[in-house]
């Protein structure tokens, strides 16, 4: 019976159990992670049941406060962002696991506890954005997250980290300020804040320039929190500083929640007519989308930081994302939204062994980590798994993302574009190559002076990262082996759905 | 310290300070009929301890009430406020849908009561975080304070 009430429980549960958290932790700061494990846990829990739910017997609305939608504010979970909600709380999961001990390094001591606490009320700001159905609700709950996001950032109290916690925070409001007016368009446009009348009343207001207006806020605010490339430029340095399970966390979850905001207004809100006819903008963001991946990718290229190499790399491979966007067919958003589950899977293990080597070495400068592999053979692995999967090398889930963006291209015609893709790839081979070469081919300090093999680092032998570390890892790592062999589960039953429903069909 | 020997400021506060207070608490109160609500109402009574602060200093307001007041301040507000939400999930209503539990009790109005039960928590939330902030930037800028 209380099943009915999952929905709600997904938002306000965690709050309270932020509150929990603070209350528990000032008693005692062990309380705070199991406390933000178990409530994670129960999310993902949440999650999985809703998402069957979904499966069974379509979308699920919960109006809270008993009002009905054009009064109240609504939870809706569809096939779409059921998905979203599973592949963020997986990831969510996974960050809760690997924080204890990385918090224990990284995180001054009395910092704690409002670090847990911040970390929860992100993750229950990201879960309220993909669940609610109100653009405002939308809208308050980005605000949620993105302040959390601000503070955690410069959780590591470095000097380097306060000014991209700042820059962040200048971008971000300017995002959500476009957000907010666009917002604040469509409601003068329509009256109306619910999506889903939204998308039923907005086709006679088409033509207005306010609408024209509200939808270029939009995508220009969104644009800036997803970090689509030319308006990057906070996601480096943010990425790049922050500490290392909040580099995880934002860098998977907070990122495919603003892909997934975007793509929900536009196809939900604005639906694919007013995209491909009223405001053709489909075009432009194919153009953007292509120059994303080599810009991305040619940036990655050039780093000598391992997480900033990753940060970069992400701006490539947003693009990919937005490629669904701008070839807009059955087979090109199927394999889009597949590559925000893949992506997410691969760029939380790659930034997870970033972390772990940052734990061991103290240091993620490749010109630092020759030969690292010797010393932590198993993180290295994982690394090298999860970037054959970023490269695209078949059995893996970047793979077959990439087959269906690429077979989408082929349908729509952007034979051209089709090579960008391919072009990406090779220059996803070329950075991840950079730290394999490092890490497996490089020889420690010392031998260069003429020791044998054995001297210098490998005296020490092999110093893998604690367990609880590594085990999130390792999961991660195998999945996308596992998500790409069993791609065709997920293909018929959840992202085939899921994109029939974006493009207006049952 | 020069703003603790001014006279003026310190009984004007003085008399100031319970009018603002019960003002507050007005605003929050009168939330479930008309304007006003938990928000405001706990800005007005934050208002308070702002002024409490200018005119007697960080140290003897700090003295009556500190941060882990105000935190226990700001659970127990959300609590109160998740705790009125669930009940109504006992009732068999949704999360917030105060009739539910109006119409199983049958009392009339006893909705009103729920929302200022809800509203008081905001307040109290609101009052606790503003002026722990309050305590926060006083403590940084002069040690003096």
């Amino acid at each position: 019976m209380m099943l009915v009430h999952l929905p709600v429980f997904l938002v306000t549960i965690p709050i309270v159990a932020s509150l929990l958290i603070l209350a528990a932790g000032w008693h005692d700061r062990r309380f705070c992670h199991p406390i933000a494990l178990a409530t994670v846990l129960f999310q993902f829990g949440a999650a999985v049941v809703l998402l069957f739910g979904v499966m069974r017997g379509g979308p699920i609305h919960y109006h809270v406060g008993g009002w009905a939608p054009p009064l109240g504010i609504e939870l809706v979970i569809d096939s779409f962002n059921g998905f979203i909600l599973i592949v963020i709380l997986l990831l969510s999961a996974a960050a809760v696991v690997y924080a204890k001990r990385s918090v224990e390094k990284e995180i001054p001591a009395d910092k704690t506890v409002s670090f847990y606490v911040l970390f929860q009320l992100l993750i229950t700001g990201l879960v309220g954005m993909t669940i609610t159905g109100d653009i405002f609700n939308l809208y308050v709950f980005l605000e949620i997250s993105s302040i959390s996001a601000y503070t955690l950032i410069s959780a590591a109290r470095r000097p380097h980290s306060y000014v991209a916690s700042f820059n962040y925070l200048v971008l971000g409001s300017i995002a959500a300020g476009f957000i907010l007016l666009g917002i604040g368009n469509l409601y003068v446009a329509t009256g109306s804040l619910n999506m889903r009348e939204l998308a039923v009343m907005l086709p006679a207001s088409y033509e207005l320039a306010t609408v024209h207006s509200a939808f270029l806020f939009l995508m220009i605010g969104f644009s800036i929190k997803a970090a689509v490339f030319p308006l990057h430029l906070w996601l480096p340095d943010a990425y790049a500083e922050s500490p290392s399970v909040v580099t995880v966390l934002i860098s998977t979850v907070m990122a495919k929640v603003s892909v997934y905001a975007l793509f929900r207004i536009l196809f939900t809100v604005f639906t694919t007519a007013y995209i491909l006819d009223s405001f053709p903008v489909t075009g432009i963001v194919l153009f953007i989308a292509a120059v994303a991946i080599i810009a991305g990718a040619v940036l990655a290229i050039g780093q000598d930081d391992l997480k900033r190499l990753l940060a970069y790399s992400s701006v490539s491979q947003i693009g990919y994302i937005m490629f669904a966007l701008g070839v807009a067919n059955q087979i090109a958003l199927e394999g889009g939204l597949l590559h925000i589950l893949g992506h997410a899977v691969m760029k939380g293990c790659l930034f997870m062994v970033a972390g772990l080597i940052i734990y061991r070495m103290g240091t993620s400068r490749l010109s630092e980590l020759k030969g690292v592999a010797k010393t932590m053979p198993v993180s290295c692995a994982a690394f090298a798994l999860a970037g054959a999967s970023m490269i695209g090398i078949p059995p893996t889930i970047g793979f077959m993302s990439k087959y269906y963006l690429v077979l989408g291209a082929f349908e729509a015609g952007h034979y051209l574009y089709a090579a960008v893709l391919l072009v990406g790839s090779l220059l996803a081979a070329v950075y991840i190559w950079k730290f394999i070469e490092v890490a497996y081919f490089g020889h420690p300090h010392g031998e260069e002076h003429g020791h044998a093999a054995g001297g210098g680092r490998n005296d020490r032998g092999k110093r893998e990262a604690p367990l609880s570390m590594l085990a999130p890892v390792v999961t991660l790592a195998l999945l996308c082996l596992i998500l790409g062999m069993g791609v065709e589960v997920l293909m018929e039953n959840v992202i085939g759905p899921a994109v029939t429903l974006l493009l207006g069909g049952a | 310290m020069p703003v603790r020997e001014n006279v003026v400021i310190r009984t004007v506060s003085r008399l100031a300070v319970p009018f603002i207070q019960v003002f507050a608490l007005y605003v929050i109160v009168h939330g479930a009929s008309g304007a006003g609500g938990g928000f405001q109402g706990g800005v007005v009574f934050a208002a308070s301890f702002v002024l409490m602060v200018i005119a007697f200093g960080l140290g003897s307001v700090r003295k009556r009430i500190d941060n882990r007041g105000f935190m226990i301040c700001s659970v127990l507000g959300i609590f109160a406020y998740a705790g009125i939400g669930f009940l109504c999930l006992l009732f068999a209503g949704n999360y917030l849908e105060y009739g539910a539990i109006e119409a199983a009790l049958g009392i009339p109005h006893l909705h009103g009561l729920l929302i200022d039960v809800v509203e008081a928590g905001i307040g109290i939330n609101v009052m606790a975080v503003m002026t722990s902030i309050i305590y926060d930037i006083a403590e940084q800028r002069g040690k003096s304070l």
